[in-house]
C-alpha cells in the first residue's frame, strides 16, 4: 500500500480554489444537518422514551409555522447554492481569449492530443504553467470523459460534437488524466498525466522532437487534396460560400436562422453539409463523413479558423 | 395485545401448500410472497456480484480477475439490484401484500392482473439473467450509447428484452394500485385518513406508469439498433447518442422515487408505531410524496451536466434538482417532530427506522453536491456518485424495506423473530454499510473514477476500507435470514397486534385470512389515532 495517502486533492488550477470553496460551504450545510437532525432524534429517542406499556402520549397534529420555517429555510439555502454552483459552472464554460487550444481526441482506450504548434501526444499533455488551455474534445468511437481531479475539470469527449473546456494550471507537476465515462473493456487503463511545466521549459520540451507540421499546414493541403477549393474560393465566384474571414463571425443560414460559425459548426458543414446551408447557397455540397478523421476534420477546422481577409493561409 | 396470543386456524396460507395453490393464486397476500420468494433470490445474487467488485478492488492492480470480467461483474450489478430487486421491493412484496389490508378491500382491483405481473416479472428476469450468463453483459446498467449499440461485444441484445418484459410488470403493478386506491377503499376510509404507506405507494405507481414506457422503449431502441442498424444514436448515420442519455435518465432518475417512495412510505407508518404519536404534519407528508413525484420527472439532465450541455440548460436542470430536495427536507424534518413528546419504544423495526433517517440525511445532503453545477464537474462519475446512489438506494430504500420486513413479518407469517438477533443485524447492516460507503464519498472528491478496475495506489487504503465494511455489511444481511427463518417454526405466536399498532391490517388475524375482512369494515378515525388505544378491531 502507498504509505503516502493523501486525502484532500491537489489543487492546481485557477478556479480549483474556486470548486472548492462551494465544496466546503455545501460540506458546512451537510454537516449541520445531519448532526442537527441526529441529534434531535437522539435526544427525543432518549427523553421520550416508552417508560410504561400504559404511555399514552398527547396528541400533536403539526404547526403550520414550523412546517413553513423548515420549508423556506432549506429553500432560502439552496437559493444561494444554485446561485455560487451556477456562477462557478460559468467561469469554468467561458474560455479566455487568449487561451492557446489542444484539441483532444478520445478513442478506445487512448487519449490523442494535438497541441497548437502541431506537436502531438499520446496519453500525455504538456503545458506551460499560468498560460489558459482551452480544450476542443471529441471522441472517435464511444463517449469518453476527460477528468484531470487536480484542475477540477470533466468534460465528456462525445462522437459527432466537440465540446470546449478550458484550464489555467497554477503549480507545476505531474498530475493524473483520467477518462471517466465508462467506454468498455480497458476504460480504467485509458489514462495519462498532464505535466505542467515552467514557460521556458515547455518552450525546450517544443522544441524537443522533430519539427512538427502544425494543424494549419496540415488542413491547408487537406483542403488541396480534397477539392474544397474548387467550390469554396476567395473571390465569391465559387459554389460555395467564401471561408476567408468566417470564423467567428455570424452566418445567415437559408432557414432563417443565424449561427455563430465555430469549431462545431464547420465540423458539422464538413460532415453533414446539408444540415445548416447558408443563405443564398444551394445544398450541393456532398458529405465528407468517413472520408477524413476526427484529427484530420480537426486540422480542416484549424486551417478554416486561419483564413482571414485577404486570403492568407497562416496567422 | 393479549399475553396468550395463539396461531389462528384459518388464515391465507392454510389453504394449501401445493404447487398449484402457488402458481394459480390470485390472493393479494399470496403474490406479494411469490415477489418476496423471488426478489430475495434476486438479491442473494446482486449481492454476490457486490462482493465480486469489492474483492477485486482490494488491490489496485487488477489482479483478481480480468478487465471483461470486471465490467460484466459491476453491470450484473446494477442491472439485477436496480431492474430486479430495488424497483420491485417494497411495492410487489409489501404493497401489495398490505394495501388491500390498509384500506379494507378484499383483494387489489384486478387479482389476476396481479397473477400475471408476476409472471411477466419471472419472463423478465429469466431472460435477463440468461444474457449476463450466456456472454454476459458489460454495458453498464446505464446501457449508455454508442458504446452499447455499436461496440459492445456483449448480450446486449437479450438483457435489453429482459429489462423491457420486465418494465411490464412494472407497468400493471402500478396501474393495479392506482384503480384500487381510487375505487377500493373501505367506508370512512376517505383520502386524507390514508395511512401514509399507501399515499407514497400512489405517487410511485403513477411514476411506474408514466416513466417506465420510455425506458422500456429506449432500451428496446438499444436493442433494435444492434440488430438492425438503425442509427438513432450513432452519430455516423445521423443519430444522437446524447438523445440516449436524456431518454434513458427521463425514467431512471424517476426510478430512484420508485424506489425510495415507498420507503418513506414505511417509516412514516413505522415512526407513528414506536413512538405512539400521529405523525407530525400528515398532509404536508402525503403532498410531499406527490410532489417529489412531479417535480422528479424534470430533473432527468443534471446527469448530463459535463456531456456539453448549453450552459443555460444545465442552470434550469440545477435549480429543478434543488426544488426537489425541499420535500425530502419537509419529511424528514416532520418525522424527526413526530418523536416530540412520544412515547418512543427501541424495537427493531424502529432501530430500522433510525438508520434510515441517519442514512437518507447524509444520502440526500450529498445530492445537493451533485445537483449543483459548479462541483458537480469535478464530482460526476466518481466514487462520490456511487457513495452517494449508494446512501439513496441501499441506506435509504433497504433499509426501509428491512424495516418494513420486520415490523410486518409478524403480521405476515403469524410469528415472532427473535427482538436480540434483529436489533443486533440491524446495528451490524448499520456499521457496515458506513464502511463500505463513506470512504467512497472521500474517494470520489479524490477523483477515482467509478467502473475502474484497476485504480492508482493511492486510493488503495480507503479501498481496503470499503471492501472491509462489504464484508461487515454481508453478514448483517445473513443474519435476517436464519433468524427469520427459524422464527418460521420456533416462533412465539404473534397474536393480531403485537406492536399496539394502528392500521386495520392490525384488526385481522396474523396471518390474516384468506379474504381479509370477515365484513366490511368501516372507518371512523384518522390514521395514527394513537392518542386512543388500539381495539382489538374497529370493525363495525
Amino acid at each position: 500500500m502507498n504509505p503516502a495517502m493523501p486525502l484532500l486533492p491537489e489543487r492546481a488550477s485557477s478556479y480549483a480554489g474556486e470548486v472548492d470553496a462551494l465544496f466546503y460551504f455545501i460540506v458546512a450545510v451537510t454537516v449541520f444537518f445531519t448532526v442537527g437532525v441526529s441529534i434531535a432524534l437522539v435526544f427525543f429517542a432518549v427523553k421520550y422514551r416508552r417508560r410504561s406499556d400504559a404511555d399514552r402520549p398527547e396528541e400533536i397534529h403539526g404547526s403550520l409555522a414550523l412546517e413553513l420555517t423548515w420549508t423556506l429555510i432549506p429553500l432560502g439555502i439552496v437559493v444561494v447554492m444554485f446561485v455560487w454552483g451556477a456562477k462557478v459552472f460559468f467561469h469554468m464554460n467561458r474560455p479566455p481569449d487568449d487561451a492557446m487550444t489542444v484539441s483532444v481526441v478520445g478513442k478506445r482506450w487512448m487519449w490523442k492530443l494535438q497541441h497548437p504548434t502541431g506537436q502531438r501526444e499520446i496519453n500525455e499533455l504538456h503545458v506551460p504553467v499560468g498560460r489558459s488551455v482551452k480544450l476542443v474534445i471529441t471522441s472517435e468511437d464511444a463517449i469518453h470523459s476527460f477528468f484531470v481531479p487536480a484542475f477540477r475539470i470533466k468534460k465528456d469527449a462525445v462522437p459527432g460534437r466537440y465540446n470546449v473546456a478550458w484550464f489555467r494550471a497554477t503549480k507545476t507537476g505531474t498530475y493524473h488524466l483520467f477518462c471517466a465515462e465508462y467506454c468498455g473493456t480497458e476504460h480504467s487503463k485509458m489514462i495519462g498525466r498532464v505535466v505542467v511545466m515552467a514557460p521556458e521549459a515547455y518552450q525546450t520540451w517544443l522544441a524537443g522532437g522533430p519539427p512538427p507540421e502544425s494543424p494549419v499546414v496540415a488542413g491547408e493541403k487537406l483542403f488541396t487534396e480534397l477539392n474544397c477549393v474548387t467550390c469554396h474560393r476567395p473571390d465569391s465566384a465559387g459554389r460555395g460560400p467564401v471561408l476567408q474571414g468566417l470564423f467567428g463571425r455570424s452566418v445567415k443560414l437559408a432557414s432563417g436562422d443565424t449561427v455563430v460559425a465555430d469549431e462545431a459548426y464547420v465540423r458539422e458543414s464538413v460532415v453533414n453539409p446539408a444540415a445548416k446551408v447558408v443563405a443564398g447557397y444551394q445544398p450541393v455540397m456532398p458529405t465528407y463523413q468517413g472520408q477524413v478523421s476526427e484529427e484530420q476534420l480537426i486540422s480542416l477546422v484549424a486551417y478554416i479558423e486561419s483564413l482571414q481577409v485577404p486570403t492568407e493561409a497562416s496567422r | 395485545m393479549s399475553t396468550e396470543a395463539t396461531y389462528p386456524k384459518d388464515h391465507f396460507l392454510s389453504g394449501g401448500w401445493d404447487l398449484k395453490s402457488w402458481l394459480l393464486t390470485t390472493d393479494h397476500k399470496r403474490i406479494g410472497i411469490l415477489y418476496l420468494l423471488s426478489i430475495s433470490a434476486m438479491f442473494v445474487l446482486g449481492g454476490i456480484y457486490a462482493g465480486l467488485i469489492r474483492w477485486n478492488l482490494l488491490v489496485p492492480d487488477g489482479s483478481h480477475m480480468s478487465a471483461d470480467t470486471y465490467n460484466k461483474t459491476f453491470t450484473a450489478h446494477g442491472v439485477i439490484m436496480v431492474f430486479f430487486f430495488l424497483i420491485p421491493s417494497i411495492p410487489a412484496v409489501l404493497g401489495n401484500f398490505l394495501i388491500p389490508l390498509m384500506i379494507g378491500a378484499k383483494d387489489l382491483a384486478f387479482p389476476k392482473l396481479n397473477l400475471l405481473s408476476w409472471y411477466v416479472y419471472v419472463l423478465g428476469a429469466g431472460i435477463t439473467l440468461y444474457a449476463l450468463l450466456a456472454g454476459g453483459l458489460d454495458t453498464g446498467w446505464t446501457f449508455y450509447t454508442p458504446y452499447s449499440t455499436v461496440f459492445a461485444q456483449s448480450n446486449v441484445e437479450f438483457a435489453a428484452i429482459g429489462i423491457f418484459v420486465a418494465g411490464f410488470s412494472s407497468i400493471l403493478t402500478g396501474l393495479n394500485f392506482i384503480v384500487t386506491i381510487h375505487t377500493m377503499r373501505a367506508p370512512g376510509m376517505t383520502w386524507f385518513r390514508m395511512p401514509l404507506f399507501v399515499w407514497a405507494h400512489y405517487a410511485t405507481a403513477i411514476i411506474q406508469v408514466l416513466g417506465t414506457p420510455v425506458v422500456a422503449i429506449t432500451i428496446l431502441l438499444v436493442a433494435l439498433e444492434r440488430i438492425f442498424h438503425f442509427g438513432f444514436f450513432d452519430p455516423a448515420r445521423g443519430g444522437d447518442p446524447i438523445l440516449f442519455q436524456h431518454l434513458f435518465w427521463f425514467y431512471s432518475h424517476p426510478a430512484v422515487y420508485i424506489m425510495i417512495l415507498p420507503s418513506m412510505g414505511v417509516i412514516s407508518e413505522l415512526i407513528t408505531c414506536f413512538s405512539r404519536k400521529r405523525v407530525f404534519g400528515y398532509s404536508f407528508i402525503a403532498m410531499s410524496s406527490l410532489a417529489i413525484a412531479a417535480i422528479g420527472f424534470l430533473v432527468w439532465a443534471h446527469h448530463m451536466f459535463v456531456s456539453g450541455m448549453a450552459v443555460y440548460s444545465a442552470m434550469v436542470f440545477s435549480a429543478l434538482t434543488y426544488l426537489v430536495a425541499i420535500p425530502s427536507a419537509i419529511k424528514t424534518f416532520n418525522w424527526t417532530a413526530t418523536l416530540y413528546k412520544g412515547s418512543v419504544s427501541w424495537e427493531t423495526p424502529m432501530i430500522y427506522v433510525f438508520c434510515f433517517l441517519g442514512l437518507f440525511l447524509i444520502g440526500g445532503l450529498t445530492g445537493l453536491f451533485l445537483g449543483n453545477l459548479g462541483t458537480d464537474v469535478h464530482l460526476t462519475d466518481t466514487y462520490f456518485v456511487v457513495a452517494h446512489f449508494h446512501y439513496i438506494m441501499v441506506g435509504g430504500a433497504i433499509m426501509g424495506y428491512l424495516g418494513a420486513i420486520h415490523f410486518w413479518w409478524p403480521k405476515i407469517t403469524g410469528r415472532r423473530y427473535s427482538e436480540a438477533w434483529g436489533r443486533l443485524s440491524a446495528v451490524l447492516i448499520f456499521v457496515g454499510f458506513n464502511l463500505t460507503f463513506f470512504p467512497q464519498f472521500l474517494l470520489g472528491y479524490l477523483g477515482m473514477p467509478r467502473r475502474y478496475y484497476v485504480y492508482p495506489d493511492e486510493f488503495q487504503v480507503l479501498n481496503v476500507l470499503s471492501t472491509a465494511g462489504a464484508t461487515l455489511l454481508g453478514f448483517g444481511y445473513l443474519f435476517p435470514s436464519f433468524y427469520l427463518l427459524h422464527s418460521l417454526f420456533k416462533g412465539k405466536p404473534a397474536g393480531d397486534n403485537p406492536w399496539g399498532a394502528k392500521g386495520l391490517e392490525w384488526t385481522v388475524s396474523s396471518p390474516p385470512p384468506t379474504h381479509n375482512f370477515e365484513t366490511v369494515p368501516v372507518v371512523t378515525e384518522e390514521a395514527y389515532d394513537y392518542a386512543k388505544p388500539p381495539k382489538e378491531a374497529v370493525v363495525v
